[in-house]
């Protein structure tokens, strides 16, 4: 087999690869987890046990997007809050960054400099440092690669995770679907719009929760393969069905115009400012409040909920979530199948 | 009567089982996403016709295509879907991998621009399609006449709907009505249905996209079918009009000329192909496929294609044949029947 294009899309080729090669050759009782950012024992590093100490977590990420800049954001911007971002669904403060940069011959020094100012005002407003960097050139026409591995902190007694949620929890949605994959794609297609990338810090969202002690099941940032693969990925590890209602998920007029002329499914499409919280059914509600107040989860909304708990943990491939259509049908929702979008984060 | 009205109705439809085709694979999608099969009686069986241009191109056609992309100094343009359909020797995806140049195009104009741009170059176009694609292709062959571009071909797979909806009456009888398509009836409006009505005494309804559209078409099949009526009608009135685009039929019958096409599943279909007339060097030569790869043995593409089974009938649907690893081409576009059958089956 070759390396194809769908094997990056973020869907069920990208998974297969993980588990057939990485998963094979480097598992280990951390990495398996497969989950947004990776949780390590801090007492390893004591010589006597410390209790409370939370855990450190670590995430690494790397962001290979054209065009370089973008309405809403850029390359730089898109790489601290991605790896950030992941931090935060860990329930982790982030602290520290770093960056390897792969530039190809013919990059524009003032545009890398932009770059690296947006990397830099980024992190100073998520409050991390940048605590180590690499460079490399190869041969190119111009392009540039960044890698960001980010290291935060979880307090002690914070349990999130993708295999947490249990049947009547409820799912919350901070935001409208697809601004970022739209306005990717229409500077690709050189399509005039006001499509603006969601590329956002979410620490506000995040902390809303944490903040009021809500006992968060799992958070995940919406983002390669789209929320319909995100909630596959979930159901999958909390061995659930999720039931989804489309006329609570919202969409800006502009995005739905552009899915609708060209066949895009929202549901599908990549977001880089956007997340969804799995929350007990009683504090539903008192969750949603708070990440209303916030600047990222103004548009918040509880779309659906956990309908089914399955026996065991069930292996098929079979899709977990339902949506329910606007007209009061039915609609399976499965796993992104194929690439999407090619080298849109 | 409103949707709210038309589902109802059709909730509570009581009457003899009834099949009907949507020809085209928007509609099989939209079908899906609004969830209409489950809105609507058991009793009215939706089936998938052969309406995706990239499920009925044959394997010959894309090695057609493979040979142009192995080339030296040549560059294959062409629509996403069409790179993962298998050819003799893998997709054109599977080949990029041996150093095929093989590219995504948004639109034939993107073609010509990249023609221009790099005349080192043969760009070669794999102009597959219906009626709604062909005037763009020949809109695209204008501006590069005119511009004196020399190194841009069209390999083209062109097909009409008309001709296998023909077929598909011919060998299937029992399919009640036709859920016609709305693009391709924008350019050719309702007469040719009008046509085929009259002849196999079934109802022909152009549907829009939307699920409301879709719906009310189903209603009015079967409203027609209870009162034994065989009329074409056009549902889409605000997008279709009743002799379609005249200036796109005008530059379509200029630059193309109709000869039989082989159908991925069907064979070979009389007058169903558009191929390019008396254009020089633009013609990558397109004519001539009268042969196809055998499929696997239990590949049953040919028969979802035409209506006869439902994808999830054939024993590789979900087993061996898989949207990430087709062997039927209506598991590989986004608009297959199969692909879409799977993308939305039941847990």
């Amino acid at each position: 087999m070759k390396i194809t294009m769908a094997h990056g899309g973020g869907g069920k080729d990208s998974a297969d690869l993980m588990k057939n090669i990485f998963g094979k050759h480097f598992g280990n009782e951390i990495l398996d987890k497969m989950e947004d950012a990776a949780l390590v024992d801090p007492s390893l590093f004591c010589n006597t046990k410390k209790e409370g100490m939370g855990k450190i977590a670590c995430s690494t990420d790397s962001f290979v997007v054209t065009p370089l800049e973008f309405p809403g954001g850029d390359i730089g911007k898109l790489c601290v809050c991605g790896t950030l971002n992941d931090l935060l669904m860990m329930g982790a403060q982030p602290l520290y960054i770093t960056c390897g940069f792969i530039m190809e011959e013919g990059l524009e020094t003032d545009l890398l400099e932009r770059i690296v100012l947006s990397m830099a005002e980024t992190a100073k407003e998520a409050g991390v440092k940048i605590i180590a960097g690499d460079t490399k050139v190869i041969e190119g026409s111009g392009g540039l690669y960044i890698n960001t591995t980010g290291i935060g902190h979880v307090p002690s007694g914070r349990e999130i995770g993708a295999a947490n949620c249990k049947k009547g929890d409820k799912i919350l949605l901070s935001g409208t679907l697809g601004e970022h994959h739209s306005c990717i794609l229409s500077a690709r297609m050189e399509i005039e719009n006001g499509i603006r990338s969601d590329c956002a810090f979410l620490s506000d969202v995040a902390n809303a929760l944490l903040d009021a002690d809500i006992n968060v099941r799992t958070m995940r940032d919406v983002t390669r393969g789209g929320l319909a693969t995100v909630l596959n990925e979930i159901a999958e590890s909390s061995s659930c069905e999720m039931v989804i209602r489309e006329k609570d998920i919202p969409l800006s007029a502009e995005v739905k115009g552009l899915t609708d002329i060209l066949g895009l499914d929202p549901m599908y499409m990549a977001n880089e400012g956007k997340m969804i919280a799995v929350i007990p059914e009683k504090e539903a509600e008192r969750a949603l409040a708070s990440v209303k107040k916030t600047a990222h989860g103004k548009e918040a909304v509880i779309i659906g909920e956990v309908s089914e708990s399955l026996p065991g943990s069930a292996a098929d491939t079979a899709a977990r979530v339902t949506l329910i259509t606007p007209l009061g049908g039915t609609r399976v929702l499965d796993m992104l199948y194929g690439e999407g979008l090619p080298r849109i984060c | 009567m409103d949707t709210a009205a038309v589902i109802e109705n059709l909730k509570n439809y009581d009457g003899p089982e009834l099949k009907l085709m949507e020809v085209c694979g928007t509609h099989t999608a939209s079908i899906f996403k609004s969830g209409i099969r489950s809105m609507i009686s058991p009793a009215i069986k939706l089936i998938s016709g052969p309406g995706c241009p990239v499920c009925v191109t044959p394997a010959a056609y894309i090695d057609k295509c493979a040979g142009y992309a192995m080339k030296k100094d040549h560059i294959l343009l062409t629509f996403g879907d069409m790179m993962k359909v298998p050819g003799t020797d893998g997709s054109l995806s599977d080949l990029k991998g041996r150093g095929a140049s093989a590219e995504l195009m948004y639109s034939p104009f993107e073609a010509v621009e990249r023609a221009a741009a790099h005349p080192e170059t043969m760009f070669v176009v794999a102009a597959v399609g219906f009626e709604t694609t062909a005037p763009a292709y020949a809109l695209a062959i204008e501006d590069a006449k005119v511009r004196g571009i020399k190194n841009l071909k069209f390999v083209t797979a062109l097909k009409t709907v008309i001709p296998a909806l023909s077929l598909i009456c011919e060998n299937q009888p029992d399919i009640d009505g036709f859920i016609c398509p709305g693009h391709v009836s924008v350019i050719i409006g309702i007469r040719p249905y009008e046509r085929l009505a009259a002849k196999y005494k079934k109802p022909f309804v152009i549907a829009g996209f939307e699920a409301e559209h879709i719906l009310a078409v189903i209603y009015d099949i079967v409203r027609q079918t209870k009162k034994g009526e065989a009329r074409a009608k056009n549902l889409y009135g605000n997008a279709v009009r009743e002799q379609g685009n005249i200036k796109a039929l005008d530059i379509i019958k200029k630059h193309f000329e109709e000869g039989p096409a082989m159908w991925r599943g069907l064979g070979i279909i009389d007058r169903s192909g558009l191929y390019l007339k008396n254009e020089g060097y633009f013609d990558g030569g397109s004519r001539g496929l009268d042969a196809d790869i055998k499929l696997p043995g239990e590949c049953r593409c040919k028969d979802v294609i035409v209506g006869r089974i439902n994808p999830d009938e054939c024993p590789m649907f979900s087993k061996g044949c898989r949207p990430d690893a087709p062997w039927g081409p209506c598991m590989v576009s986004g608009e297959g029947a199969c692909g879409i059958w799977y993308r939305n089956r039941k847990a």
